[in-house]
């Protein structure tokens, strides 16, 4: 590549840090200045960032200094990130080659935090560079501004692409930047991402589609990844537990770790596996090693502290959840440790690319399974990462909850052709799927609300004009969009504030004022009575009242704090390491690798039971206390799991097999009931396969998602999302706890009456995909369709072992509310009888 | 319908009440949420909020127009398992003061039929305090029947000979129970064997926890007991099992 694409400043200024332009830089220079999009594949520590910026800066060096009195050129490049906090951090990372090179560029950021006369001015006078975030630029989108401010920009840049299209911000942004093509036309995108598994949907994404045919790919650069990381699991010498998330097992090796390394990242899965690490560690610092916690409920303010700490190098260790995953950067990080399940090959690897952020140097890295399973879970990603294997999602379809967000969004900005807006709209690889008819119906639901029962015309937010264009009905329309605009919305949070403790016999009131410890989610504090304790922000505390919107609670001395339950993370084991998994079961020839002790439990499952096979589905059943169990071992996540075994529970009961429960974790299932399974299943009145059929996603499935509270929940984003429920009213917080009262309400009026609304559809669409997983769930009973395998046994099996230890500790599932509430109403009668 | 089957769906059908004593008067709590007063032959009805969705409309928040229907099916069908002489509807009818003038045609027609043959009263309340337009019934502010009165909004004492015999709605009672680490909150009829509050019975009305202290002021703490709405039957509770929200 030709260094002559940089310009002798440029030249300069890299030969004076003692570097050169690395040919990946060199390359997007030149792809941009053909005006190409490009999509950049690098590693962490390959100067991603910077290769993003430099067509910029080269561009912007060129065009020179604005002469006093000549108008502002408008917003030359915008930098998107998922992050506000990387956002500011780029921002200031940059701010050094502009000033040294003496380049006459102003950058800004604009995030949520940024004061509304900074925004404003931005609007008057806006910099060369702005560094935002997605849902700033849908607010600037929505404003009647935003052709003037948008019209000169040449460059989007988007950092951490391959985090940002997996969730609904990225159908946002693929929108936005849809718009921004519109109003700029000859706009190039560039693309920053990790290594995933098909670029081709990140290019897809980044250009403009075609009506028809092949779909339109921007261009490539990859960066091959550096050294490989040298990872390792943990070799413990204590025994691996059966089952539970804890790792406590291993927390003198991980502090022995600690002390071998300078920085030590250590990752968990959740927010109670961090708080309890971060709790194990400290009890045996005896070198009071400073180690520090960091997650997404922690006060800003501390997480600050924490995150500046590290910077300056203050820190041995950081125990933290996804959190921190993303691409700031923390120094200098030699170790990083994965406490738990890696749950996917790229989630690890992109973890493991936290450490040493110089390319040329291996990461290191060690892998800490909590669980049998977990050990061949780390196994099959260790196998992953040798052969650099990726399993990062397909790209999502546009939401539609999404779409009508931003439909309202354009008619905030200008007055709406719905022919050229639905054109603009497919234009996006995210929802080129888009049919008319599907547009059409959230046109209506935006105006209207979409009801086929057309009572609210009088009410219309959106109208029709004579000249055919759709406007909004009313200024204050606009104003309710701007403070509803975003896909996040947050599960109800409550505040925890720190009190003095009533518990010490005085019966004075729980004292105000304290000082707030963080968020934590209303469900959990739900389930909370005064006394309580639970360990927070890395100290036990105990639970002392509720009021309002804020939890009480105030220090305790406790030893035994009862722990947030394991919510079992956000993610799934990913289907690439699930069958990663299947495979070294259904081979005994693999397990070499593997510790002896878990080797040990492979070989007596073997000689007591069957082994799993790789394609097909292991049922055993068995007898124990005065009951009958069923557990089976499809490794299809958690998700999947408990939705099968909310169907096959239901489908049990009508066939008289008494079931009384289920419990599900990543890897296996257990039904529990009266009925004798091993008898059922072997004489064939309950023939395996039948029970398995595929057909069992349909009235059963339907029956359960009426009653079920995970639909209810989705339905409640997804309304927030699509602005039927007000997110928060001028001047006026309205609490999580009221809106999660009246949608539900609304989800049943609205089954009840018109189950093929829009709303009801994006709820499935969202329930299908994530809480439910019913698509993956689809795929494993058409796989084992023909291979299922019962084992019948006179007890219980090595393999069944962990998910039976699991009953009481998680939430079982599949008793119906009236009954326990009658079973309530007979612990009374007891009670009173006693 | 003849004369013999509905004579007879009186008695087969008779719709099954848990029986408790107010102020000394046996009633009769049923799991719709409504209140039935065999001696009297009435049935009390608190919170409809009737037009809700389009009090919403109006404000540019969409939500579904189909409360109004649900509610007054659901009453209906109420009405057709007990038919009652007189029904007391205990205020906040109409989700504001021009719901019932807004009352699309059908639904008026509906509410029309339901009056027919009936003694009809309209307590109003916070939300409706006029008479609702073109329909039938006579509006009240409250209303006393031998040893209960029917009043919208609770008198905010305790134990006084006001308050004895009051039945009420406005708080939309709710209660949460806790067991096998699952919660459960549905809506409830709130006693303490002198007054009573129902439950709001609207398709759109969301409830309060009875732990609010807006029970604080009508309830000697944690003295009463509530009754949740389940399927076909109600779960009695006393106050002191009950959790916060």
């Amino acid at each position: 590549m030709d260094a002559a694409l940089l310009p002798s400043r440029f030249q300069t200024w890299f030969a004076s840090r003692g570097w050169t332009a690395r040919p990946h830089q060199l390359q997007l220079i030149d792809h941009l200045s053909q005006g190409h999009s490009t999509l950049l594949i690098a590693p962490t520590g390959a100067g991603k960032t910077l290769a993003g910026f430099l067509p910029s800066l080269v561009e912007l060096d060129a065009r020179g200094k604005r002469k006093p009195g000549q108008a502002g050129n408008g917003i030359h490049t915008l930098y998107i990130s998922p992050l506000k906090a990387l956002a500011v951090d780029i921002a200031r990372n940059l701010e050094a080659p502009v000033a040294e090179m003496g380049l006459p560029v102003r950058l800004e950021t604009r995030t949520g935090d940024t004061p509304s006369h900074k925004r404003q001015r931005q609007k008057l006078n806006p910099p060369d560079i702005l560094l935002t975030t997605p849902e700033q630029i849908a607010l600037l989108l929505s404003d009647p501004a935003s052709e003037r401010l948008f019209s000169s920009l040449k460059t989007v840049i988007l950092d951490e692409l391959h985090a940002l299209v997996t969730s609904k911000r990225g159908d946002l942004l693929a929108l936005g930047l849809a718009r921004l093509r519109r109003l700029a036309p000859g706009l190039r995108t560039v693309g920053l991402s990790a290594t995933v598994a098909e670029p081709d949907d990140l290019r897809a994404y980044l250009v403009d589609q075609p009506d028809l045919g092949q779909r339109a790919l921007s261009h490539l650069v990859e960066v091959s990844g550096g050294a490989r990381p040298d990872i390792h699991i943990l070799d413990s010498e204590e025994r691996v537990p059966w089952s539970g998330h804890s790792s406590r097992y291993a927390i003198s090796d991980i502090y022995s770790l600690i002390k071998a390394h300078n920085v030590s990242l250590l990752f968990v899965n959740t927010r109670s596996q961090a708080e309890m690490v971060f709790q194990e560690l400290w009890r045996i610092n005896d070198d009071t090693l400073p180690i520090a916690l960091h997650h997404g409920s922690l006060d800003v303010g501390q997480r600050r502290k924490v995150e500046a700490a590290m910077a300056a190098g203050s820190l041995r260790a950081v125990v933290a959840t996804s959190s921190l995953d993303m691409g700031i950067d923390w120094g200098d990080i030699d170790l990083v440790v994965n406490i738990g399940a890696p749950k996917g090959a790229s989630r690890l690897a992109q973890r493991i690319g936290r450490a040493n952020h110089r390319m040329d140097e291996p990461s290191k890295a060690v892998l800490v399974p909590s669980n049998r399973f977990e050990v061949l879970e780390c196994q099959a990603a260790l196998a992953a990462s040798r052969r650099g294997d990726q399993d990062t999602p397909p790209l999502r379809k546009g939401a539609l909850d999404v779409l009508a967000q931003h439909i309202l969004g354009l008619a905030c900005a200008a007055p709406l052709d719905l022919a050229a807006t639905y054109d603009e709209i497919r234009s996006t690889e995210t929802y080129r799927h888009l049919n008319w008819e599907t547009f059409e119906k959230a046109v209506d639901f935006v105006a209207t609300g979409g009801y086929a029962l057309k009572s609210y015309e009088q009410y219309a937010k959106l109208r029709k004009g004579k000249d055919g264009l759709w406007r909004i009905a009313h200024p204050k329309i606009a104003q309710q969009y701007r403070l509803n605009v975003g896909t996040i919305v947050e599960a109800p949070m409550l505040k925890v504030r720190l009190v003095r403790s009533k518990a010490d016999g005085r019966r004075t009131p729980v004292g105000r004022g304290g000082r707030v410890l963080g968020e934590m989610e209303e469900y959990f504090l739900e389930q909370l009575t005064p006394g309580d304790t639970f360990l927070f922000g890395g100290e036990v505390v105990r639970f002392e009242a509720m009021r309002e919107n804020e939890a009480y609670v105030s220090r305790t001395h406790s030893d035994n704090p009862m722990i947030p339950s394991y919510m079992g993370g956000k993610f799934p084991l990913s289907t690439y390491l699930a069958e990663g998994v299947r495979a070294m079961l259904a081979t005994p020839g693999s397990w070499r690798e593997l510790p002896d002790q878990v080797r040990d439990w492979l070989e007596i499952q073997k000689e007591k039971s069957l082994l799993p096979s790789k394609d097909g589905l292991l049922v055993e059943t068995f007898p124990r206390a005065d009951k009958h169990y069923m557990v089976c071992y499809p490794f299809e996540g958690r998700l999947a799991h408990q939705t099968l075994g909310m169907l096959l529970t239901k489908r049990l009961e009508r066939l008289g097999a008494r079931p009384m429960g289920f419990v599900a974790n990543d890897y296996a299932l257990s039904v529990w009931g009266l009925g004798d399974l091993s008898q059922l299943f072997s004489s064939g009145r309950i023939p395996l396969d039948a029970l398995f059929e595929e057909d069992i996603l349909g009235d059963d499935l339907d029956a359960w998602l009426a009653e079920s509270s995970l639909m209810k929940r989705t339905f409640r984003n997804v309304s927030v999302i699509a602005g039927l429920i007000e997110r928060r009213h001028p001047g006026q917080e309205k609490t999580g706890r009221q809106v999660t009262v009246s949608s539900d309400l609304i989800y049943d009026v609205l089954r009840a009456h018109e189950p093929d609304h829009l709303l009801l559809k994006a709820t499935w669409n969202d329930a299908a995909e994530g809480l439910l997983d019913i698509s993956r769930l689809g795929e494993l009973l058409a796989r084992i369709r023909g291979r299922i395998t019962h084992s019948g046994l006179p007890h219980v099996s090595p393999l069944a072992v962990p998910i039976l230890l699991e009953i009481g500790r998680e939430p079982v599932y599949g008793e119906a509310m009236d009954a326990l509430l009658e079973a309530a109403a007979g612990d009374l009668v007891s009670e009173a009888m006693e | 319908m003849s004369a013999l089957t509905s004579h007879l769906r009186k008695y087969v059908a008779a719709p099954v009440c848990h029986d408790i004593q107010i102020n000394g008067q046996l009633v009769g709590l049923h799991d719709s949420g409504v209140l039935w007063w065999p001696e009297e032959s009435t049935l009390v009805v608190a919170d409809l909020h009737l037009e809700k969705g389009s009090s919403y409309a109006r404000r540019g928040v969409m939500l579904p127009p189909y409360d109004t229907g649900a509610t007054l099916e659901k009453l209906a069908g109420v009405m057709d398992a007990f038919d009652p002489a007189c029904v007391i509807c205990l205020g906040d009818s109409f989700h504001d003061a021009d719901g019932s003038d807004r009352l699309p045609a059908p639904y008026r027609a509906m509410l029309t039929t339901l009056q027919l043959g009936r003694e009809w009263i309209w307590v109003t309340g916070n939300h409706d305090p006029v008479a609702p337009v073109r329909l039938c019934g006579e509006t009240v502010d409250e209303v006393r029947f031998g040893a209960l009165t029917f009043r919208h909004e609770p008198v905010e004492t305790v134990g006084t000979s006001e308050t004895a015999g009051e039945v009420c709605g406005h708080l939309h009672p709710a209660a949460r129970v806790r067991r096998l680490g699952r919660s459960i909150r549905r809506p409830c009829f709130a006693t303490d064997g002198t007054r009573l509050v129902l439950p709001a019975f609207g398709a759109l009305t969301g409830g309060l926890n009875v732990t609010d202290e807006a029970y604080g002021m009508i309830f000697r703490r944690r003295q009463f007991s509530v009754f949740l709405l389940g399927n076909d039957r109600l779960f009695p509770f006393t106050a002191s099992r009950l959790v916060g929200d």
